[in-house]
């Protein structure tokens, strides 16, 4: 990779022993991916939900301590792996928590501010256009890249720590024109009705697209999608297809007309109501319900005042638990709809993410097997931490709340 | 030591040479999605390799999966001794990269061929960064 001479002095140590540690693990990264030299990054996003770190992950953040070491552009984080406030209603440990704690100290030290958000492009600041940035979460990057036309690859924790410790990140992948065109052309020929909907929608393409470096260019979509939407669609793509970017023709920033980013010999995919009701199907193994779960991604003001809503005139026969960000969480209070939420036996959790907190552990402590959930993303996930999880609308997810049973 | 039968060129690589057995699927992999890091052992009920030990194995299969979770649990893996000995994809994301980078573990990705289809399940490999080749032994 080519530096400049700033570049050589972080790796020469003139920054001091962490940007060097930073620049060396980027650049690792960049010459596998064959990048010709960095790009400044204007913001960063961290993935560090402590179940991954491990006290391993947990030792190498406390290790990153020197007097130099700052972020040097605002770096925030994805959400952590507990509300605080409600851990013991999770079932969490003291060990959990205390790794927890440990995990905010280092990164304070380091001057990452702690949002816990991964909707911090609703909530914290979105990219605009051509903004070069390092986001983790995959919800995060595929949201900035599609519905923004913000410029991010997924980094993981470690990667975008190091970005907002240098400034920059390997120039490759979607920080190149090139590898924003689109590798698949796809028409949908129904109209997502629901958030469950359009998560399945995107989970559907994500299937098709298949891989990361594969960029689905979207017909059929006729009304522009409102945020939450398209935040459900984007993360379900990204998380059953690994997908950073798709184009939606006449909608997103990129792809007035379909020429602007697709070539004309695409191949094409269609997709039907029938492959949303079929992936919705597949989730459906169960009838009786012991958690309902608003989560993945946290929910928006407007998503928790619709749950408050139906949640009025209700009582809960299981738990059910709804996800947002520290950012929201206060605003939810103030209206009202904690308050409703609660009033009818539910839990408004914040700055958490439900698959983050130690999925395994919790189900094990509250003999939770059975979820159901209008989040596309979580029920493709928590399958491989033992669940038996369910896709319904938010309405069919408060019904079963109330009667045990997905109807 | 034994001849070499067959070498495969990779466009992406890093990490140490090693040689082991290769645990090979047409399939997935994501840490957080697929694995019991704990048990070391794939958990997901739909995976090709449930139930199955990636322990000290060179896993070879299709493509990287899933959320950005990766790039910290390769690490916390690797300071278990609960991890792949080396992994070997046709088309890695970002996060593998990142993660494998930090852990250390050996990676190669890109083929001419499919390279799962190539290599047979349990055969004796060797992955070699510096020079880019997987070398499957007689």
């Amino acid at each position: 990779m080519r530096l400049n001479d700033e570049e050589q002095d972080m790796l020469a140590g003139k920054c001091g022993p962490v940007a060097r540690l930073a620049l060396q693990h980027q650049r690792k990264v960049g010459e596998f991916f064959g990048a010709e030299d960095f790009v400044p990054v204007t913001q960063a996003h961290i993935m560090a939900d402590t179940e991954s770190l491990g006290e391993a992950g947990v030792r190498w953040l406390e290790s990153l301590a020197d007097p130099q070491a700052r972020v040097r552009v605002p770096t925030i984080t994805d959400p952590r792996g507990t509300d605080f406030a409600k851990a013991s209603f999770l079932g969490q440990t003291t060990t959990m928590l205390d790794l927890e704690r440990r995990t905010i100290a280092a990164f304070e030290r380091l001057g990452v501010t702690m949002t816990d958000t991964c909707i911090n492009y609703q909530t914290i600041q979105a990219p605009t256009r051509n903004e070069h940035v390092a986001f983790g979460d995959t919800g995060v990057v595929i949201y900035s890249n599609s519905v923004c036309g913000a410029r991010s690859n997924f980094e993981g924790g470690p990667s975008a720590l190091a970005a907002g410790l240098t400034a920059r990140t390997p120039r490759y992948g979607f920080h190149l024109p090139a590898q924003r065109r689109a590798t698949l052309h796809v028409r949908v020929e129904c109209a997502p009705a629901s958030l469950n909907e359009w998560g399945a929608l995107g989970g559907v393409i994500g299937r098709i697209a298949g891989h990361y470096w594969a960029v689905p260019a979207i017909e059929g979509i006729e009304q522009p999608p409102r945020s939450d939407e398209l935040k459900h669609f984007g993360a379900a793509m990204a998380s059953f297809g690994s997908v950073a970017l798709f184009h939606l023709v006449g909608l997103t920033p990129e792809a007035a007309r379909l020429r602007d980013v697709a070539a004309a010999d695409l191949p094409t995919s269609r997709v039907t109501r029938d492959d949303i009701e079929a992936l919705r199907a597949s989730y459906r193994t169960d009838d009786r319900v012991d958690v309902v779960v608003f989560s993945a991604p946290q929910l928006s003001l407007y998503e928790l005042r619709d749950l408050a809503a139906l949640c009025d005139g209700r009582r809960f026969a299981v738990p059910l638990l709804a996800v947002t960000s520290p950012q929201i969480k206060p605003d939810a209070d103030r209206l009202g709809y904690t308050a409703r939420i609660e009033a009818a036996g539910g839990t408004l959790l914040s700055g958490m993410c439900f698959y983050q907190s130690y999925a395994r552990e919790i189900a094990e402590a509250n003999g939770w097997k059975r979820l159901a959930t209008n989040s596309t993303k979580l029920v493709n996930i928590l399958g491989g931490y033992g669940y038996s999880p369910m896709l319904a609308s938010m309405e069919e997810c408060v019904d079963a709340a109330v009667s045990g049973k997905l109807s | 030591m034994t001849a070499a039968t067959k070498v495969f060129r990779a466009r992406q690589a890093m990490g140490p040479k090693v040689r082991g057995h290769a645990l090979v699927a047409q399939d997935g992999f994501s840490a957080r999605y697929d694995l019991d890091r704990i048990a070391g052992t794939f958990s997901r009920p739909s995976h090709k390799l449930a139930g199955q030990t990636y322990v000290g194995k060179i896993l070879i299969l299709h493509t990287a999966k899933g959320g950005v979770a990766s790039a910290w649990m390769l690490h916390e893996m690797a300071s278990r001794g609960v991890i792949p000995l080396a992994l070997v994809f046709n088309s890695v994301n970002p996060i593998l990269a990142q993660g494998a980078a930090l852990a250390d573990l050996p990676m190669l990705a890109g083929f001419d061929e499919d390279i799962t289809a190539a290599i047979p399940d349990g055969s004796d490999v060797e992955v070699d960064p510096e020079r880019s080749l997987l070398t499957l032994i007689a």
